[in-house]
């Protein structure tokens, strides 16, 4: 128990709190729709077919945290929140990790690892070219997911790649709104809130420029 | 008052750490807590609801080749609780759960259009005109899932024998109720309502379309379509008209929903066809509710018999 008797302000070197019970909250908190889905499929309560709840709920679960991921740096752009930093590198992970399972349960379960069948789908049906796509692009992201990535990379670099993150939710929004048969609402609501998120990016890093150019013009 | 021994007094930095212990558990419990519920909120779904509860129809025909599959039949928990009935929402859940402010009685029927005795008549009335029979069909969904289904109900062909449709007659058009007070998926434009069906007349004559009153020797759920829906086992389900109100004869072929909607994934026909994929999934196989694996999709849904009723028509248009 090395160095549980400090004092708090050895340990907050820069005086902020360091939320020790964040990012334990955070992931057990993400952990219920998989955990939820697990226990009904145990118990057979899944509804009448099974496979599709499964596929449907870890797809949703894997947009959710994206798109909350994605939300960190607008909060601190909008509110000056850094608390949301913190758990940036567990939300994009845990949505990698949904993103996994969907595919693994689509690719197992569904298809039966039927390789022709699946390469058919990616082919020819844009929904999963779609869904595809956005999982492949969210793999190197969560490979270099790590602060020796970073430090490897270099930053500027490393931030370039992760902005694929971007590329990969709006994928994941069209693999959602092309599965649907009428009622868009749901897709268009989750493309609506990654549109705005990056126009907040945007919208303050320009005006942040033209700020810096007329403090210099002064 | 006594003292403590020594060694039993906790140290005051070791107090300290456990209080904050304490703190962060109680804070994090709380995150995993909130952040749980709000993605379950978001994600997650209610359980499935209960299968209906409803009376058994007497004197009915029991089930007979050729209007029978040896196939294991679908329970009749999935069958009345998994299904597609815009009416009452786009979830397949929605029918089961929200069905029941249906009131199917009285509920009378216009038949109407090319036809020599049109006439207003209540559902009952008109089911008592015919000698119902239990039908066991497969029933295979456009979205590549299936079902075998023990309907109860008359062939559609001495419903059409009985009105008798003038020569003009070449469609039939079956239109659904559309009623926001009683169907709270009315309320959403997600479909043009009301919903519209149709079949070419020969189609309609075919002895293995049925007008169904009930399925599993019971009345039918409304969710399931009540009082009267529409059942040909060689098309997509949703061919299958439910919660009918209008039989209208016609000479030209109806606009049906699906097909104004989105024409290049729906067509008139909607035959099941492995051979002709949705535009968005494989129609080669199907998920049979109840089993885990795929099975392959056969054509016409395994009712080679209609084959003739297609000749000379491009089996490619047959989707």
């Amino acid at each position: 128990m090395e160095g549980t008797a400090e004092p708090a302000s050895t340990r907050r070197p820069l005086g902020r709190p360091p939320l020790p019970w964040l990012k334990p909250g955070v992931v057990a908190g993400a952990a219920f729709p998989a955990a939820s889905l697990a226990l009904r499929a145990a118990s057979g309560t899944l509804g009448a077919n099974p496979i599709a709840e499964t596929l449907n709920q870890l797809g949703l679960a894997a947009l959710v945290l994206l798109v909350a991921s994605l939300a960190c740096t607008p909060a601190r752009l909008l509110f000056g929140w850094t608390w949301p930093l913190r758990i940036r590198r567990e939300l994009g992970l845990l949505a990698v990790a949904y993103a996994s399972i969907h595919v693994l349960v689509y690719v197992v379960l569904d298809q039966a690892a039927n390789l022709a069948a699946i390469a058919e789908d990616v082919a020819e049906r844009p929904f999963i070219t779609a869904g595809a796509a956005a999982f492949v692009l969210l793999l190197p992201l969560a490979y270099t997911s790590t602060n020796a990535s970073v430090r490897r990379l270099g930053f500027a670099r490393w931030q370039r790649l992760h902005r694929l993150a971007y590329a990969a939710a709006a994928l994941a929004a069209l693999h959602f709104l092309w599965r649907v048969k009428v009622d868009v609402t749901q897709p268009l609501l989750y493309a609506a809130i990654l549109a705005a998120l990056l126009a907040v990016r945007i919208i303050v890093r320009r005006s942040r420029r033209q700020g810096n150019t007329r403090a210099g013009e002064g | 008052m006594g003292t403590a021994p020594r060694d039993q007094v906790t140290p005051e930095g070791v107090y300290l750490h456990r209080r904050e212990l304490l703190k962060n558990g109680l804070y994090a419990a709380g995150t995993a807590l909130a952040v749980g519920s709000g993605m379950t909120w978001l994600v997650g779904k209610a359980p499935p609801p209960d299968a209906p509860e409803l009376p058994a129809l007497a004197g009915y025909q029991a089930a007979a080749a050729p209007y029978t599959v040896a196939e294991a039949l679908t329970s009749y928990h999935d069958v009345t609780t998994y299904n597609n009935f815009y009416e009452f929402g786009v979830d397949k859940e929605d029918p089961a759960r929200n069905a029941h402010t249906l009131r199917t009685k009285p509920w009378p029927i216009q038949i109407d259009g090319e036809v020599a005795k049109p006439q207003a008549v209540d559902a009952e009335t008109l089911a008592g005109w015919f000698t119902v029979e239990e039908r066991i069909y497969r029933m295979r969904c456009v979205e590549a899932w299936s079902m075998v289904i023990p309907w109860l109900g008359f062939p559609l062909r001495d419903l059409i024998a009985r009105v008798e449709p003038t020569a003009k007659a070449k469609y039939v058009e079956f239109t659904s109720l559309a009623d926001p007070e009683q169907m709270p998926g009315v309320r959403h434009r997600v479909l043009p309502w009301p919903y519209v069906e149709g079949l070419r007349m020969d189609e309609a004559q075919h002895p293995l379309s049925l007008i169904a009153v009930g399925l599993y020797g019971k009345v039918l759920p409304n969710q399931s379509g009540a009082p009267l829906r529409l059942v040909v086992p060689w098309k997509y389900g949703f061919k299958g008209a439910k919660s009918i109100v209008r039989i209208r004869f016609t000479e030209a072929q109806p606009k049906t929903t699906w097909a104004v909607v989105a024409p290049s994934e729906y067509g008139f026909y909607a035959n099941v066809n492995p051979a002709v994929s949705h535009p968005r999934w494989s129609q080669a196989t199907e998920r049979r509710i109840g089993e885990l694996g795929r099975r392959p999709t056969l054509p016409f849904n395994g009712y080679g018999e209609v084959a003739d009723l297609y000749k000379g028509i491009d089996p490619r248009t047959l989707y």
